[in-house]
């Protein structure tokens, strides 16, 4: 900043100093206004562990339970879906579930502690709707001719199979998440909690 | 009576004095000089005031009914849904005002549709006119975000799942993502909180910031002057008196002009509020008559046919690149398709501003941006399929060439010259 006569520098000097605690001030109060939107405390308690039974869900069945609101889905495959699972591992973009949408219990082929129960969260990787289950396999489906059965997400149209596993060339990046989930006894599955036992 | 006018006279002099009543009245209306030879494209400006009257005045009455809540009252339905549902059968003319307010939004978005393709066809976006054509796209983002908070407060199927669906474009920006659809959402899913604060941007924040732009574009607009169909500067002649030889006062030509175009506009307004409110669910779509399940994804989502063309370029990126998922470059091209309309002044080169004068070049670059413009909303109602994302792939492309190739074509372009003056038939 030059100084000449006609510009009193020590009053200058009061008017920038001033402006910028002034500034700070200003953007110090966004802080709280920005915070405040963020999940409040109650939100945060919200969701507490969800109990299952899943005596009566058949093979080929599909359920579906509320945890912290989102759709948790579990399916009980059969034998002929779980043999079709490796078959398309070429079709996928993450067959291996390499990225960590699972807990380290359920990363393997099946994506699940039990083989045939799949535990998976209802939301698509993409933008968050809930696919729909497209259980019927082959052109039954209207998906395609070698449909092996999977589900179908009605907003963008990313395919997933029985695993959970998302299609190559789809606008979803990732697998559906597995949630943390445990077993309390044979057909009782306790969905957000893994405490080792 | 010369003693009533008195009393008048005395009474303007005593406000003129303290506010600037008459000459605002002449800056603005009884002398401004208007280029004499607007055509029906004309109308859309001043129709999209009069939806922007229409919306505040309806959505006034709406929030004295309705309860932005979603906890589900004793017979297991949400607040808010319930609320609608009572607006529209027990409180006195509600379906009207309601219908009326859902209608407006349709409305406002053809009318602003229609005006902004109107500055395309005649140049008006063209120097010294980008700050009103900035202004009026910043006013169209805001009308879409303003829309959109809308749209989720009947929290009806669509409402909450297109809610999800526009919330989660933002989790695809690297790093910040996730954490900023958290704020937006202010819960882990979309839920009460949300549902809350859309109904605060849409009722206060949202509102005062359009009313704001509307301002800013029509000052903007008048301290340069309107342009006109045939792209010519009418400030360039004028009389002894500074008066533009082809400007006429918008005060009362172009008021009176304009009442025919709003009469004529509340005829189809009314045909569709009175016989068709739903517009066979392109207004208000069928799901949203059932109440926001967050466990269950209509089998059919579509947005309204104003968001289906950005909506389907955003499905239209099925590729990932650079490394990063083909999510984000899809939210990326979406808000690239709406943004790059504001670069027009700076992408066109062309030596003339009006389609009357340019050439074949642009005339088929121009088609071709409607017709892919078109096909994507088309595509964006329908469910994706395999055919159908590669010609949402071919629109896409079409539709953002018209505007990067734009500096090479309407610069070789073939053009006629512009007349001196305003043409009239």
């Amino acid at each position: 900043m030059s100084c000449d006569d006609k510009v009193d520098c020590g009053r200058r000097r009061l008017l920038v100093a001033t402006a910028a605690a002034g500034g700070v001030a200003g953007v110090a109060v966004a802080v709280p206004f920005v915070a405040s939107m963020l999940p409040s405390e109650r939100a945060k308690a919200a969701g507490a562990p969800v109990e299952v039974d899943i005596s009566k869900l058949a093979p080929g069945e599909m359920m579906t339970v509320e945890w912290r609101g989102k759709p948790v889905w579990v399916i009980n495959r059969t034998k002929e879906q779980l043999e079709s699972l490796p078959k398309i591992d070429g079709q996928l973009a993450d067959p291996k579930s390499a990225k960590n949408m699972q807990p380290d219990y359920a990363r393997n082929e099946t994506r699940s502690i039990k083989p045939n129960i799949l535990v998976a969260v209802g939301i698509c990787t993409h933008l968050g709707c809930s696919p729909s289950e497209k259980f019927k396999t082959g052109t039954e489906s209207g998906i395609a001719a070698d449909w092996p059965g999977g589900f179908f997400c009605p907003c963008h149209g990313s395919t997933f199979d029985l695993a959970g596993r998302v299609y190559k060339g789809k606008p979803a990046p990732d697998n559906l998440e597995i949630p943390p989930h445990m077993y309390l006894g044979d057909a009782k599955i306790l969905i957000g909690e893994d405490k080792k036992a | 009576m010369s003693k009533m006018n008195a009393i008048l006279q005395g009474t303007l002099s005593w406000v003129d004095e303290r506010f600037p009543l008459t000459t605002l009245w002449k800056d603005h209306l009884a002398e401004y000089y208007a280029p004499k030879n607007f055509n029906f494209w004309y109308f859309f400006g001043s129709l999209a005031m009069l939806v922007l009257v229409i919306q505040i005045v309806t959505g006034i009455l709406l929030t004295m009914h309705f309860k932005p809540d979603a906890s589900l009252n004793a017979s297991g339905v949400p607040v808010a849904f319930a609320s609608v549902e009572y607006i529209m059968r027990d409180v006195p003319w509600g379906w009207l005002i309601r219908y009326m307010h859902s209608t407006g939004a349709s409305a406002f978005f053809a009318v602003v549709y229609l005006h902004m393709f109107r500055g395309m066809l005649y140049g008006s976006y063209r120097k010294p006119r980008e700050l009103i054509w900035i202004f009026g796209m910043i006013i169209f983002l805001a009308l879409m975000a303003e829309a959109f908070f809308g749209y989720l407060l009947p929290w009806g199927q669509m409402s909450f799942w297109g809610a999800q669906v526009i919330v989660n474009l933002f989790s695809a920006i690297p790093f910040i993502g996730p954490d900023l659809s958290l704020w937006l959402r202010g819960d882990y899913v979309v839920g009460d909180a949300t549902l809350n604060r859309f109904f605060a941007f849409h009722v206060i924040a949202v509102p005062m910031v359009l009313l704001g732009l509307v301002a800013a574009h029509l000052i903007a607009l008048h301290e340069v002057g309107s342009n006109n169909p045939d792209g010519v500067e009418i400030k360039k002649k004028k009389d002894a008196n500074g008066v533009p030889l082809d400007g006429i006062p918008f005060h009362p030509y172009y008021t009176v002009k304009d009442i025919v175009g709003v009469v004529v506009f509340l005829m189809v307004f009314s045909v569709i509020l009175f016989f068709m409110p739903e517009f066979g669910g392109y207004f208000l779509e069928y799901n949203n008559f059932f109440p926001a399940d967050p466990l269950v994804t209509p089998l059919h989502i579509a947005p309204v046919w104003y968001f289906t063309p950005y909506y389907s370029i955003l499905r239209a990126v099925t590729y990932p690149l650079f490394g990063i998922d083909a999510k984000f470059w899809g939210v990326v091209a979406m808000g690239a398709s709406t943004l790059i309309i504001a670069l027009l002044p700076w992408l066109d080169r062309s030596p003339v501003k009006s389609i009357r004068y340019r050439g074949p070049l642009y005339k088929g670059f121009l088609t071709a941006f409607i017709a892919s413009f078109l096909i994507l909303g088309y595509l964006g109602m329908l469910g994706p399929t395999p055919v159908r994302t590669i010609v949402a792939q071919i629109c896409s492309v079409i539709y953002f060439a018209f505007f990067l190739l734009m500096p090479i074509y309407s610069s070789l372009d073939k053009c006629q010259p512009e007349p001196d003056r305003v043409t009239s038939k």
